[in-house]
């Protein structure tokens, strides 16, 4: 249902908007908010104590294409669909600058999230490629959209990179096939098992590791992030950064590392220990890179690339603590940088600038808009009660148990980083003086400041609530991860 | 062998072209070079020496145990995909580079710098 719903949207979308343009927003708005509603469905099921659904297309068992919805899935498709959902309600009045090709856009979109959704809930491994791969070609057809100079030029690098990144991965699954013979997931990880720890297995890891970090942005191939960021329309750009680097990336190799591989931290430290390095140089190159930028997307783009650092490290860290503060943060992350890329998007369709020193005194003249900004930066900081404070914590508390005392004290470093990184642009561009070009702009239009708003009331429930959330939702999903083998029973004995 | 290590050296020919050449076009050939040398990689896996083409003539075929000489036929499927994916970036890919040629009236990628940083 989540890939045929979006799917759907996206056949049906070009040929509706033949009739009336409007109705190619109607109809993405309908697809998202479906979406929304199928994932929390998914989601109480789960908790509910329902079994983890599995679906074999077709019936063929086994040697079928498998569909699996476990509780990380169900918090992976929450990010997604919500983060979706508001981007869609954004665009209605953000496409209003672009002339023409209201429904190109829409189609795109819903595309974007048929090929996440679809990753989200398969157990196939050549079907996570092709979903990987839908969702990219969506997405660098999305960062071109306005073709410009730099939009086009953006996308092109992002596309070659990422291209690379994908066919790596494909070479890596190559190789996996041609020892294990199957493709199933579950499968793969009980042939897996049985096999021992050659050479052979840990070059077939390290290639799938820089396919899946030439996807997310990981240190050594940020290079595409900054660009493609900045150059996107604004609810693309929240898209990109707060989903989809985290989907096709971290859960990817998330979800084959643990649940396939079984790697663990007892079994094999040299791999976290990795994750932990590139976690922690993406972190401090990021944050001092966006230190010094004066666009404010691209400053959001920079920052994205340390959060990214963020979850690394909470993934290497490998234990309860910092697995489910990595989700936390993926989760945090998405609601926080949504907030402030849309927030950045009125900005620059109102007043027509991003250059952090032409806005000043935005504080009279878009307050909705500001405070959204400054509630998301304070939330990305990791300020109580918001959010993000929740997942940094539970970050440095994992990295405090694991005994790593020099990454908690890196964590909280950068934190003040991104702290007084945000605090530039909110100082500079919300509060200060005003000036000529500024006192024109009106706030945002209805519908964009609603996108905007929608995540902004999440990040202080998720806040306030982190208890709720961290018991109900991240816990179980870290204990997915946690517990890499079960997949394999619990898919192959339900 | 020999095959699967031609199509490493390939792969790493194709990489070479993506990352030192300056001209879009040739950027975007490198990066299909890739795509050929990992789509080639996967087809061979399946591979067997002296096997027949997987597809079934008689139906005799079926109920006696054939699936010995048959070639793996999943990789072929995949690699189908594959090129199908490969298809449409590479498209994709040609038309941002002509669009960039409208713009910039160039496709040498040290002219194309608007963006810094």
């Amino acid at each position: 249902m989540f890939v045929a719903v979006p799917l759907a949207g996206a056949f049906l979308i070009p040929l509706l908007a033949k009739l009336w343009s409007r109705l190619s927003d109607i109809v993405a708005n309908i697809v998202a908010a479906t979406l929304v509603g199928l994932s929390f469905y998914g989601w109480l099921y789960i908790r509910t104590g329902g079994m983890p659904l599995c679906y074999w297309v077709g019936g063929w068992r086994l040697i079928g294409i498998a569909m699996w919805f476990d509780a990380l899935t169900a918090l992976i498709v929450l990010i997604i669909n919500i983060v979706g959902f508001c981007a869609t309600l954004y665009s209605v009045r953000y496409l209003d600058r672009y002339s023409s090709g209201r429904w190109k856009f829409y189609t795109l979109l819903t595309l974007l999230l048929a090929g996440l959704n679809g990753l989200a809930i398969s157990g196939d491994l050549f079907n996570m490629f092709v979903f990987i791969e839908i969702s990219a070609i969506a997405s660098y057809a999305l960062v071109a959209f306005g073709t410009e100079e730099e939009e086009v030029e953006a996308a092109f690098k992002y596309m070659v990179l990422g291209e690379v990144g994908g066919t790596v991965l494909l070479f890596g699954i190559a190789l996996l096939y041609a020892k294990a013979s199957t493709l199933n997931l579950a499968h793969l990880s009980q042939v897996l098992s049985g096999m021992g720890r050659t050479p052979f297995y840990w070059f077939v890891i390290a290639t799938l590791l820089i396919g899946f970090a030439i996807k997310m942005g990981m240190e050594p191939f940020h290079a595409w992030l900054a660009d493609a960021h900045f150059s996107a329309p604004a609810p693309i750009s929240a898209m990109l950064s707060g989903v989809f680097i985290k989907v096709t990336g971290v859960y990817g190799m998330c979800r084959l590392m643990f649940n396939v591989f079984g790697i663990s931290r007892a079994a094999t430290p040299a791999f976290f220990n990795l994750l932990i390095a590139f976690g922690a140089v993406s972190m401090v190159l990021g944050g001092l890179l966006a230190f010094s930028q004066n666009d404010y997307k691209r400053l959001l783009a920079y920052s994205s690339i340390s959060q990214i650092g963020y979850i690394l490290v909470g993934l290497g860290v490998g234990n309860f603590w910092g697995i489910a503060g990595a989700l936390f943060h993926i989760l945090a992350h998405a609601l926080s940088k949504g907030t402030l890329f849309l927030a950045a998007g009125s900005v620059e369709s109102q007043t027509g600038t991003r250059e952090l020193d032409h806005l000043k005194g935005l504080e009279r003249t878009m307050p909705l808009t500001s405070w959204a900004h400054i509630l998301g930066s304070f939330s990305m900081a990791g300020v109580p009660p918001f959010a993000g404070f929740f997942s940094k914590l539970f970050i440095i508390i994992g990295a405090i148990t694991g005994r790593m005392y020099w990454l908690a004290f890196l964590a909280a470093l950068f934190s003040a980083v991104t702290f007084a990184y945000l605090t530039k642009v909110v100082n500079r561009a919300i509060f200060a003086r005003k000036d000529e070009a500024v006192t024109q702009a009106k706030e945002a239009p209805a519908l964009m400041v609603l996108g905007m708003v929608i995540l902004v009331i999440l990040i202080l429930a998720v806040g306030i609530g982190f208890w709720g959330v961290q018991t109900q939702l991240v816990a179980p999903a870290a204990k997915v991860l946690l517990n890499g083998l079960d997949y394999a029973r619990l898919v192959l004995g339900g | 062998m020999i095959p699967f290590i031609a199509c490493v050296l390939l792969l790493l020919i194709g990489l070479y072209v993506v990352i030192a050449k300056r001209n879009l076009i040739k950027i975007a050939i490198g990066f299909c070079l890739i795509e050929y040398a990992v789509n080639l990689f996967f087809a061979l896996v399946g591979f067997k020496k002296g096997a027949l083409a997987p597809i079934i003539t008689q139906p005799e075929q079926v109920r006696m145990s054939v699936t010995r000489n048959f070639v793996d036929p999943i990789p072929q499927a995949l690699v189908l995909t594959a090129i199908v994916i490969g298809l449409s970036t590479t498209a994709l890919m040609l038309s941002l580079a002509l669009r960039l040629y409208e713009r910039y009236k160039t496709f040498d990628i040290s002219e194309i710098r608007k963006l810094k940083g």
